[in-house]
Order: structure tokens, then sequence, then C-alpha cells
């Protein structure tokens, strides 16, 4: 559906250059939810903004639905049976409509209604009052706000806006929908029910949609596959309960991590509490990470089969993408002897053993 | 009434005709230069805006020589800019005095002035607001009618009121030369003659008319910001 090629882009600023992609390659599936985190300045908010120009790359190509666009030095050429040609205004224009585009500070018009925002982009375009009606109180519908139509967005929380502006999105009948930060503004509850919505609309309409957040428990509740950024480049894609069961790079693990309880085990650490000081007879502590593939009573059948206990310190099983991910840190007490062959047990388990550090 | 108005105000009584005739000039004085200032301060706003840099049209060139001209002429104090003027007004409209002599340098004296308030204003306006509309397709008219003059409605009428209210003093001081008016009035009747009555009721007139401008520009400020002056209700057509 959505495929972006080298895709480089190059900021001035007053003292030198901040290269915001660079040679950002991606490939997005037709009705996929897909994900791009990082943190601020990694350049995802450029990135989705190059989708549908509302930034221009500097270089690159991009392809939507079967349509291939080339940039070259920051100007637009799209492909046409070979032939290549300067793309106009207008044209630009006609295929930004084609896809819509949430924001986090939602972006309506104060001095408009509801029901206004939502024919913002119906307006204009030939069609009648009646279709136009139709269609606003149909999207309306969709998000839920039918009993809104004729409220300003300064009478509206901050979750009913987004539901507004995702309807203002759908106007017309985008096949892509980029979420910039869409929940970032929102409290828990706004961000799951707008999460929810999403994942409605996705499924119902069949809709693709290419998120962008900070936040990684934005990424396991919603998407499919996700892409990590760091200074403007991919370092890390794939399908999130990949990512979450082994990340590779260091920034997907500190993203990983940032959603895990096991992340307190550092706070233990530095605060060199006793729980996690081994006893006589217990073992250093170990994190068994649990993958897709397990699904036995693993912890208690090497408890009976090797005669050692497991003393869990910590433990955080998760549900990504419809796969249970789980890992724990333990302490094992017992023999040495059974000790190792417990943890060698657990290994041909296909249960990933990693030491702790800093113990 | 009448009989009051000869007891405190003898003197403006006596000229209460002339008085009548001021009154009139001042107001086409207001109206004519006001109305034509509106549009064209209105126009060079919305191209300081959209040409700037990071703008939608950003354009340097035009942008630096529109930037130079609002700011000459807001540094020409206005007595003589009307000076300046006159060889300009008399060949475009072929005098320099009376209320058709005064259009053009009231013009002058107000559309710079004017021009920065509207650029200011549209400078409020959430860059948010503009990316969304660009995201649905929009092109340059749609941004500046159906983005920035839309959002920026309050912030224009509190703007408009400011320089209108500025206006009413720049016709006064075009009276002082020649314009006609309740300003040439003051000066040549009252202050000439020294009638202080005549001085005192010119200045009672002139604040009631910035009263109302003030009045009215706060009433649209205000039944304006987050909706629309006249709410449409709109309901499901079946």
């Amino acid at each position: 559906m959505i495929e972006l090629e080298n895709l480089s882009k190059t900021f001035k600023i007053k003292d030198g250059l901040v290269k915001a992609l660079v040679d950002v390659s991606l490939s997005i599936n037709e009705g996929e939810r897909y994900g791009v985190i990082g943190y601020s300045g990694a350049g995802k908010s450029t990135l989705v903004r190059c989708i549908n120009f509302l930034e221009m790359p500097d270089s690159g190509s991009v392809t939507i639905d079967g349509k291939r666009m080339e940039i070259e030095n920051g100007v637009l050429y799209s492909l046409k049976n070979g032939e290549k040609k300067k793309m106009s205004e207008k044209e630009l224009n006609k295929m930004r409509s084609s896809i819509g585009m949430i924001f986090q500070h939602f972006n309506l018009l104060d001095r408009s209604t509801v029901f206004e925002n939502i024919a913002y982009p119906l307006k204009y375009t030939g069609k009648s009052k009646k279709e136009i009606s139709d269609k606003v109180f149909n999207l309306l519908e969709l998000v839920g706000l039918v009993d809104k139509a004729n409220a300003y967005p300064s009478q509206l929380s901050g979750g009913q806006k987004q539901r507004v502006a995702i309807a203002r999105a759908l106007a017309n009948d985008p096949k892509i929908l980029l979420s910039d930060e869409a929940t970032s503004a929102l409290d828990p509850d706004a961000t799951e029910s707008i999460i929810k919505l999403l994942k409605d609309l996705n499924k119902k309409l069949g809709i693709t949609v290419v998120l962008i957040t900070h936040e990684m428990s934005v990424i396991k509740s919603f998407c499919e596959r996700v892409a990590v950024m760091e200074d403007g480049k991919v370092v890390e894609e794939g399908r999130v309960q990949e990512i979450f069961a082994s990340p590779q790079a260091p920034i997907t693990k500190r993203f990983v991590s940032s959603t895990s309880s096991l992340s307190k085990i550092k706070d233990l650490i530095k605060a060199d509490s006793p729980l996690i000081k081994p006893q006589e007879g217990e073992s250093d502590l170990y994190k068994l990470v649990f993958d897709t593939k397990v699904n036995s009573p693993v912890i208690s059948e090497v408890s009976r089969k090797f005669d050692v206990d497991f003393n869990i310190i910590l433990a955080n099983v998760e549900v990504v993408a419809d796969a249970t991910i789980g890992a724990m840190i333990v302490k094992i007490r017992g023999e040495e002897s059974a000790i190792k062959a417990a943890l060698d047990f657990l290994k041909e388990s296909n249960i990933r053993i990693e030491e702790v550090p800093g113990v | 009434m009448s009989d009051i108005i000869e007891k405190i105000a003898p003197n403006l009584w006596a000229y209460r005709a002339r008085f009548g005739q001021s009154v009139r000039e001042t107001c086409l004085l207001f109206i004519i230069p006001g109305v034509i200032s509106f549009f064209l301060g209105m126009l060079l706003g919305v191209i300081l805006t959209i040409t700037r840099k990071g703008g939608i049209k950003e354009n340097k060139v035009v942008f630096r020589i529109l930037d130079a001209f609002v700011n000459v002429f807001r540094a020409i104090p206005f007595v003589i800019l009307l000076i300046f003027l006159i060889p300009f007004t008399r060949a475009i409209v072929k005098t320099a005095i009376g209320v058709k002599g005064a259009i053009i340098p009231l013009v002058f004296g107000t559309v710079p002035f004017f021009s920065r308030q509207v650029e200011t204003a549209l400078a409020n306006v959430d860059e948010g607001k503009i990316e969304a509309a660009r995201s649905m397709g929009s092109g340059t008219f749609g941004l500046i009618f159906r983005v920035y003059l839309h959002e920026a409605v309050p912030e224009l009428a509190r703007v408009t009121t400011i320089t209108a209210i500025s206006l009413v003093g720049l016709t006064t001081m075009a009276g002082a030369v020649g314009a006609g008016g309740i300003g040439s009035f003051a000066i040549n009747y009252g202050q000439g003659q020294h009638y202080q009555d005549i001085v005192n009721v010119c200045v009672i007139v002139l604040l009631i008319g910035v009263c109302i401008i003030q009045a009215i520009g706060s009433f649209v400020a205000k039944k304006t910001t987050n909706r629309a002056f006249i709410q449409k209700t709109y309901k499901k057509i079946d």
C-alpha cells in the first residue's frame, strides 16, 4: 500500500544541518496497522509527513496504492506509464485529500461546529448539501458523536475532539489514515477509547493506519508491525510481538523495558534491596524470557523434576498482538548441580535465560 | 431642547449649520478611507502573512518590498505625510483639499498600520490548523479564506476597532490642513475665536463616536470567539 524508498530529508537550522531522515525505506501493507516509534527528534514526524508530502523529502520515492512518485532535489515527479512528469500543486492537493490524517492537538477549526469541521473536506468538491449532510451524519455515527453535531470544539473533551478529527479525516473515504501522536495529549481512558476506535475502523473499513507515537504501550495495544527510529534512521523493524520478545537495538530495548514492570529491578539493585541478595543455597538472579512458543507449565515441571524452588522476584506477562509474551526475574534455591540442570532444561524448553547485570 | 443647547453652548448654536456640515464631513472622512483601508490593509496583511519565511506561499522578494513599504509609511508622522503626499494626491484626484483631497493621505496613514495588525492577528492562527487543512487538500485560497481569515475573525474585529479609532484621530489632523470635518471646525471656530464651548462639544461628539466604535468592536469580538457570529444548526436530512 505504501512503499517508501531511500527517503532523505535535511533541515537547515541556524547553526548547521539536521538530518531528519537518512535513507529511510519502509513497506506498509494494505489494511495493516503499522507503528513508528521513536523519541522526539528521531524523525518519525517528518517520516509520516513525507507520506502525504506535508513535508517534501529531498530525495527518494513514495509509492501509494501503486502510484509511484519520485523526489529529486525537493521536487516531486509523478510516474505514469514510465513517463516522468513534474507534479502540479493541484494534483498534489488531490492526492493529499485521499489520505486522512489526525494530529496530537486535533487541529479543529474553533469557530466551526462539529458538523462544519467534518464537512470541511467535502465542501467545494461538487457534492450536494444532502450528500454532505448524509456523509457527515454517517461519520458522526461511526465515531459515536451524533448528538454533538452542532457543538463547538471548545465544548468537547479531548477524546471527543479527536473523534471529530478522525471523522473529518475519513470524510473522503481514504484508504490510508496517518496518525501523528494522536493519543499523546489524551488521558489514559481517552487514549484507550481512541485506540479502540482506530482498531474498529481498521477492521470495519480495511483502512491502512500508520501511527506515530513515543509510547510503547500504544504500539503494543494497536500495531501489527512497528519501525523503531533513531536519528533519522529506522534501526529496527518487524512484527510487534517479535520486537517485544527479543528487541535487538539498544533503543528498542529501552522502549520495551519502559512498558514492563521488570524494569523495577534496576531500582531494587540501586537501592541494594535485600530482596535480590542471594541467600544461602540460592542462585544469582536470572531473567527467564518466555516467547510465544512456550505453552506448557514449565516452571512447576522443572521445580518437581530437579527438586529446586523458584523465588519469583518480578514477573510480567503480557498479550502483545494476540500472543502471550512474558519474562520473570527469579532466584533458584537448590543443589548447585540441580540448578544447573534446571537451567539447561529451561533452555531446551525454548526459554531464553539472561543474567541480570549489576547484582 | 434647542433652548438648553443655546444656553449651554451659545456659540455652537450660532454656528450650528457649519457644525452639522463638519460632522457630515468627518463621517465621510472616516467611512470612505476606512472602507478602502480595510480591504487594502487586509489584502496586504494576508500577502505579508503568506509570503513570509515559512508561509504557505513563501516569496522573499514580494515580502521584502511590502515589508519595507509598510515600515517606511508607518515611520512617517501623519502631519508630515499629509504634506508629503500633496503632489501625489493632486496628480490622482486633481485636488489636495477638502474631503476628496484627504482620502489618499488617510488611506496611506491607515493601511500600513492596519496591515501590520492583520498580520499579527493571522500569525495567531494555530499552525496546526493550517497543516490539517493542507492534509485535506486545501490550496492557497482555501487556506486563506477557510482557515486564516475564518479563524482570525475575533482578532480581526479587535484590530479593526483599534485601527478605526486611530483613523478618527487622523481625520481631525487632516482637518487641520483643509480637509474640513470636526477637527478643522474645532480649530477654526473654537480655538480661533476663543469659543471654548465649541471645543468642548467637539470633544464630546468625538468621544461618543469612539465609544460607539469600541462597543461595536468588542461586541463582534466577543460574539465570534470560539463560535460563528450567526450559528447554523444542522439536522439529519431524511
